[in-house]
């Protein structure tokens, strides 16, 4: 249940540009997969009552957490994120190219972090959180070609990257 | 009496308007094409063509790639000669493959397109292709579309019958146009020609897991002019054909005196027994200078090493090597037929076409059927090696194609036509007209031993009215015909830039599912790489300045740099940190004296740049890459010689550190 809760409140944060992006949402469901944030449904306190439970579009719909930080994996996700990543997005919450990292966790679904990294096309395109970022930051996210090894380990960087111990 | 005149007359007449009405069909294009040929030629837009055609440059030293049957440009791959669009050849990382025992040379004359085989199939690894010129053979890479090898011919000038190869590419093949002299004695009377000059031909081995070349064997033959040639396949494997021509060994006005015999020669070479003499130590190594030059994707860097030494063969004394085939009049194309048993040979000013019998060959040569020598190479009776003649074919023949059922099409320049003709009973079954005056033409696997026969495409030499007029120059011709049929039909006319000699086609999908879409990063060997932002940096080693850049949607690390001094060279080396297809950046700095450098996605390249102005200079990505490309940029601070500004850089940073 817990890992339920941690999905849905990564959504809505996690990669938004600016507090501004959700007006933009109104005039860009060119996929018809209307995203709309005031239609919350999260019925956990913890959650950002911005989030929405959302997966995503790709391979993974189901993302097993453990409780604690794996360390080694978030020190090789480190490794990927400074070569891949850290190019456009910083580890605060400051916005570059990307928005920041910090809180990411709390803001999207693991399994919509992990498709995103793996098939950020598909996401571009189709899936309404992704789209509404990109009306903000109007840079598409590269693909990075992330294999699923390198999109975990990149997860468990932003665990740690937002406290996960 | 006067009633027959009467009648002859009239039948004159007819026959000559009959001539005039052919004549200006020929000349009106328009007519030639049949109502529903655009359908045939029409690829909707995110179709894809069905066959890739490689097209030799020419003068202009580059390989084109079309699509067909539209006729699309797709690529053009820079191979001899420098290209200011993506760098090569200025830049850092591909000078070297220009590089030659006469230095640097950029620039070359690309006549001929081989694509790699195996068991006499097109296999979509690589195409060759030969620097006329200043003699190379360069093989390129048809994952990437790039140059990634190019080997210098010793002992060779005007590197024209190449770069063919054998059926399983054990081989590729250069032979010299230009006999000259060789050995020590160089400096010797041009009008000693037929004592002191040579031509030879270069057996090149093929490493079958990485492509790399190596110069295995030379031939020292007489001296005469070699010009087009063919591999054995099937049952004349182990065997190369060469046309020569100038067997006058004319050393002036070629034009008239190369043209006084009756007969030239094709030349059968048995490989496989030289391979024999070779092993046993019949070889003789020789001193020699050619540049070696490799471009290696992990790297993303060249090397040239110069060679010293290779082993040449002298077919003199050496029996069952060589062979000379008397054929008519200045043989050019020299043409072997998908069994492997007909060799077409096709005398530039001959009035026929001869084909020739590998078998009977092979028995004239075991009941010695000379009829001489020639430069102690024994000569074969036409008669007893000929399987036939196709007579009247029409003027000026010059190269021949297969379409593996039987026939054979033939291109003639000067009466600008392309004539298909049974190989077996010599007929000819069709002709179609050329505008204007062909040289190449190309089916699809047509020179292989598995021809795919829907096309047969023309590459002309003059272009005249065929597209709007864009002053005295204007773009090559070439021209595609159904062969579906019976009949040849003309369906579509596709401008070529440079001037095509041979092309080669493939079906797409024999090459198109090994395209690479990227570098991996985490592979990339480059030195001067920076792996992340995080390595990005600028290093100062006396004058020389070293910035490890890095590029992605949309900016530069660092893209402020300072301290600089004239009197500097700095090297960009630029690392494209993007993992995705079709994401180049590129990169461009004011003033400097070479190219921009594209740089495709996991790669690094190197631009140097001398700056000669104090000032700031600004640099930005050339290659549109995001809505914020425009915003991709940056500036170089360049100080006097002598200032003591350190170095510094950054990118995000507003407030540079003050400068003391």
């Amino acid at each position: 249940m817990k890992k339920y809760l941690l999905a849905i409140s990564v959504l809505a944060f996690a990669f938004s540009c600016s507090n501004d992006s959700q007006n933009s949402n109104a005039d860009q469901n060119e996929s018809g997969d209307t995203y709309q944030p005031e239609n919350k449904t999260t019925d956990h306190p913890e959650l950002n009552d911005e989030a929405e439970n959302k997966r995503g579009i790709g391979k993974f719909t189901h993302v097993d957490l453990p409780a604690t930080l794996d360390v080694p994996l978030a020190t090789a996700g480190k490794t990927v994120f400074e070569l891949k990543c850290y190019s456009c997005h910083k580890l605060t919450d400051e916005r570059l190219v990307g928005p920041g990292w910090k809180g990411v966790t709390t803001r999207r679904a693991p399994e919509w972090i992990m498709n995103f990294a793996t098939n950020t096309d598909e996401m571009l395109n189709k899936d309404a959180a992704a789209q509404a970022m990109l009306e903000t930051c109007l840079i598409r996210m590269p693909n990075q070609n992330l294999n699923d090894d390198d999109a975990r380990k990149v997860l468990e960087f932003m665990r740690q990257n937002d406290g996960v111990k | 009496m006067k009633t027959s005149i009467k009648y002859l007359l009239v039948i004159t007449t007819v026959i000559a308007m009959a001539f005039l009405l052919k004549s200006c069909k020929t000349k009106n294009a328009a007519q030639a094409i049949s109502g529903d040929a655009a359908q045939e030629v029409y690829v909707a837009p995110g179709k894809y063509d069905e066959f890739y055609n490689f097209v030799s440059g020419g003068f202009n030293g580059q390989m084109g790639v079309y699509g067909l049957p539209s006729g699309r440009l797709l690529r053009i791959i820079p191979v001899f000669t420098q290209s200011a669009e993506s760098g090569y050849g200025f830049n850092e990382n591909t000078s070297p493959m220009l590089n030659t025992s006469h230095g640097f040379v950029p620039w070359d004359d690309l006549h001929h397109t081989e694509l790699s085989q195996t068991n006499g199939e097109i296999d979509g690894r690589w195409v060759f292709g030969n620097g006329n010129n200043t003699p190379r053979i360069a093989r390129i890479n048809l994952a990437t579309f790039r140059t990634d090898e190019i080997i210098e011919i010793p002992n060779s000038a005007g590197n024209h019958s190449s770069p063919f190869i054998t059926e399983n590419t054990e081989y590729v093949i250069a032979g010299t146009r230009f006999s000259i002299p060789m050995g020590k004695e160089r400096d010797v009377p041009i009008n000693t020609y037929k004592k002191n000059f040579h031509g030879t031909v270069s057996f090149i081995s093929v490493d079958q897991t990485n492509g790399r070349m190596k110069i295995a064997f030379q031939l020292l033959l007489p001296g005469v002019n070699f010009d087009l040639s063919h591999a054995g396949k099937g049952p004349s494997h182990g065997w190369f054909f060469f046309s020569c021509y100038n067997t006058e060994q004319a050393n002036t006005l070629l034009e008239v005196n190369a043209s006084q015999k009756d007969k030239d020669f094709i030349m059968a070479v048995n490989w496989k027994k030289a391979e024999e003499y070779l092993k046993a130590g019949k070889g003789r190594v020789e001193k020699v200078q050619y540049a070696h030059n490799v471009y290696s994707d992990e790297t993303h860097m060249a090397t040239s090493t110069i060679e010293n030494e290779v082993t040449v063969l002298d077919p003199t004394g050496l029996e069952g090597i060589v062979y000379f085939i008397p054929c008519p009049k200045s043989p050019h194309g020299c043409d072997v037929d998908p069994t492997g048993e007909y060799i077409v040979g096709s005398g530039k000013l001959a009035a026929v076409i001869p084909v020739f019998s590998f078998t009977k060959m092979m028995d004239a040569i075991a009941k010695k059927d000379f009829i001489g020598n020639y430069d102690s190479i024994p000569v074969l009776k036409y008669e007893s090696v000929l399987y036939g003649e196709v007579k009247k074919p029409g003027l000026g023949p010059l190269h021949t194609e297969f379409d593996g059922k039987g026939n054979a099409y033939t291109s003639f320049f000067v009466s600008s036509e392309i004539v298909k003709w049974n190989i077996k009973d010599l007929t000819v079954l069709d002709r179609a007209p050329t505008y204007y005056s062909i040289g190449h033409l190309c089916i699809p696997g047509g020179d292989s031993r598995k021809p795919n026969p829907k096309y047969v495409i023309a590459y002309n030499k003059i272009t005249k009215d065929r597209y709007l007029p864009t002053g005295p120059e204007l773009a090559q011709s070439a021209q595609l015909y159904d062969i579906s049929g019976d009949k040849m039909r003309l369906i579509l006319d596709f401008p070529t830039v440079g001037e095509p000699h041979y092309a080669q086609a493939v079906a797409a999908d024999v090459i198109s599912k090994n395209s690479v879409k990227f570098f991996k990063i985490e592979e990339n060997k480059n030195p001067f790489v920076a792996k992340g932002e995080k390595e990005a940096r600028v290093e100062r080693k006396g004058n020389r300045i070293d910035v490890y850049a890095t590029a992605i949607r949309s900016h530069f690390v660092p893209d402020n740099i300072e301290g600089v001094r004239l009197g500097d060279e700095v090297y960009f080396h630029v690392t494209n940190l993007e993992q995705d297809w079709d994401v180049p950046h590129g990169f461009a700095i004011k003033g400097a004296n070479t190219a921009e450098i594209l740089i495709m996605p996991g790669e690094t390249q190197t631009l140097k740049f001398v700056p000669d102005q104090v000032g700031i200079v600004p640099f930005y990505c050339t290659d549109f890459c995001s809505a914020l490309h425009q915003e991709m940029q940056g500036y170089m601070r360049v100080s006097p010689a002598g200032s003591t500004l350190p170095i510094s850089f950054s990118t995000g940073q507003q407030a540079p550190p003050l400068n003391p």
